[in-house]
């Protein structure tokens, strides 16, 4: 017994040895993940913030012969992203209106009917459409609707790749925050009369609003940044359009642009910037609505 | 409807048979009457069935659809199977273990829930009518006046069963169905639950599981004892406590099992 005890004393000090040492180590390896991030929204900021005024928002890209005559004069470059700000916004729109209700609604239902074939089929087929690569959706919504609807590329084409994309995240985060909702409340809902359609609306949604709301703007910051698919759809304008039929920029894709014109490199980085910012503020948003709506 | 249900018994359970799973029988023709205005305690050790039972009588089994059920609950002389089952749970109000008010609606909110959920529409005044009463119905008037407008999971777990018991009452049942309302409660919230529920007593047949053989001595009119999903005895619940006729129920009252 005494040996045992005066084991475990000697053991102390070692294994509180371990445990600091431990501690760095885990400390380290935040510091290492979090500097590149930070460098990143540092160079961003440094390089970005010059060319950000009032006319990036409200003018699109300048043509590559202005471009020109501001960079060999040292000047900031005219223009800004106001077209792919406005295409971004469009296609974001439509395709949150394409994905959001039917995501919903799909993973209310696989929920509710968990234990079925055909809902866990459509789980795993979620699951799948989540790994496809994002190329591959803009491929198909090539063929779906550049091909055939719109006859040639548009703001509709490059909304359906982006919803096809939303479409399995809202699916899965819609279940597994239903999943947290006790059975006590349903049952409590059904013990008063309720209709199945409105325990649905007037309880389920509500009680789990805030995380519905998180994983539709997850989706949407998930999205926003979303580049390959657009450029088999959306295709990119020089104009700001709101025609869906029609070819739309989009802000990832601007950014593609300006980085193969060698006059508009500070574009961007302030394209970049902004992108970041926007996508980083729709997270905290989604924070902030997660946990002041929270009920379970 | 004949005349001797009307008044005397409000539920009549006939030959009634639950299943989970199919052959496994957790309630075993059961057959049994509640009286008006009474509170009917079911007891019994763990597993014999009570929730089950009780929860037949507003069919919340049909929410599960692999659970099988056979004969018969009369309501008022009428079968619950042949009424809405809307109508049915206005008549039945439930009453669960743990306190669950709609974690998104505010304490009024809560209390009218029943209408609203069910899209029953009437003038502000009306609720807030229905909503004070309910409320002093359940003594937690005074507490939570106030505060009618804050969420309701802010209350105690004393006060938010009494707010249960408020939203069950609103809709103004015939049948109030308790599944062990306390035992999630400490015992001063417990002793206000009963003397709640004696008190409702006057306007509401209420039907009371419990583990606690003191409350149902205390607070019950009439008993029934269940045994492996069989009901073994029923009657008045002082005859039933001091001179049991089968030998299993004296076991239980004496604390040989449960
Ligand atoms: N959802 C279910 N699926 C399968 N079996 C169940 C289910 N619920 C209950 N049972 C079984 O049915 C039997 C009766 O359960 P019930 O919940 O009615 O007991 P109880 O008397 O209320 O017990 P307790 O006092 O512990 O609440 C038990 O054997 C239990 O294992
Ligand atoms: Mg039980």
């Amino acid at each position: 017994m005494t040996e045992i005890n005066t084991a475990l004393t000697d053991n102390i000090g070692r294994r509180n040895r371990t445990n600091v040492r431990f501690r760095y180590l885990v400390i380290a390896g935040a510091v290492i993940t979090v500097i590149p991030i930070f460098l990143i929204v540092g160079s961003l900021a440094i390089k970005g913030f010059r060319q950000i005024n009032l006319a990036f928002f409200t003018q699109p890209a300048p043509d590559t012969f202005q471009a020109m005559m501001a960079a060999s004069t040292g000047d900031i470059i005219p223009g800004g992203i106001a077209n792919g700000l406005t295409g971004s916004l469009l296609m974001v729109f439509l395709a949150s209106l394409f994905a959001i209700p039917p995501g919903l609604m799909t993973g209310i239902y696989i929920y509710e009917n968990s234990s079925q074939k055909y809902a866990r089929f459509i789980r795993s087929l979620a699951e799948i459409l989540q790994g496809v690569p994002s190329i591959i959706l803009g491929i198909i919504a090539y063929i779906w609707i550049v091909k055939n609807i719109t006859k040639g590329y548009s703001a509709l084409a490059g909304s359906v790749s982006l919803a096809i994309m939303m479409l399995p995240l809202i699916i899965r985060s819609t279940e597994e925050t239903m999943r947290m909702i006790p059975v006590s409340i349903r049952e409590a809902a059904f013990a008063l009369g309720t209709p199945y359609y409105k325990m649905i609306y007037k309880i389920l949604i509500p009680v789990s609003f805030s995380g519905l709301a998180t994983g539709v703007l997850l989706a949407l910051s998930r999205i926003l940044g979303e580049t390959a698919p657009l450029m088999l759809t959306a295709l990119g304008s020089p104009a700001i359009s709101f025609d869906i039929t029609k070819p739309v920029s989009a802000v990832p894709l601007l950014i593609w642009d300006f980085y193969n014109d060698p006059n508009m490199v500070s574009l961007v980085w302030s394209a970049s910037l902004f992108l970041m910012v926007f996508v980083l503020s729709m997270n905290l948003l989604a924070r902030s609505v997660a946990s002041k709506h929270k009920y379970i | 409807m004949n005349n001797t249900s009307q008044n005397d018994n409000v539920l009549e359970i006939k030959d009634l048979s639950i299943a989970y799973e199919p052959g496994k029988y957790a309630v075993n023709g059961v057959t049994a009457s509640v009286k008006r205005n009474s509170i009917t305690a079911i007891m019994g050790p763990s597993g014999c069935g009570k929730s089950t039972l009780l929860r037949a009588i507003n069919r919340m089994h049909e929410l599960y659809p692999d659970i099988q059920t056979k004969g018969d609950i009369l309501l008022d002389g009428q079968s619950i199977f042949s009424m809405s089952v809307i109508e049915l749970r206005r008549k039945v109000g439930m009453v669960f273990q743990r306190p669950n008010p709609f974690p998104n609606m505010t304490i009024y909110e809560n209390v009218v829930a029943g209408f609203s959920l069910n899209d029953i529409r009437m003038k502000k005044s009306r609720r807030d009518e229905i909503v004070e009463n309910a409320l002093r119905n359940v003594t937690l008037w005074d507490e939570v006046k106030e505060s009618l407008y804050r969420k309701g999971t802010f209350l105690s777990g004393g006060q938010q069963q009494r707010l249960c018991v408020a939203r069950a009452i609103a809709f103004n049942p015939e049948v109030l169905l308790l599944d062990e309302p306390t035992s999630a409660l400490d015992p001063i919230a417990t002793l206000k639950i009963e003397d709640l529920l004696g008190e409702l007593k006057k306007k509401y047949t209420m039907v009371l599981v419990t583990h606690n053989m003191s409350q149902a001595a205390r607070i019950s009119d009439d008993s029934m004892f269940m045994y492996l999903g069989e009901l073994v005895e029923s009657g008045r619940t002082g005859t039933l406590f001091t001179t049991p006729k089968d030998p299993r129920t004296e076991a239980y009252l004496t604390g040989k099992f449960g």
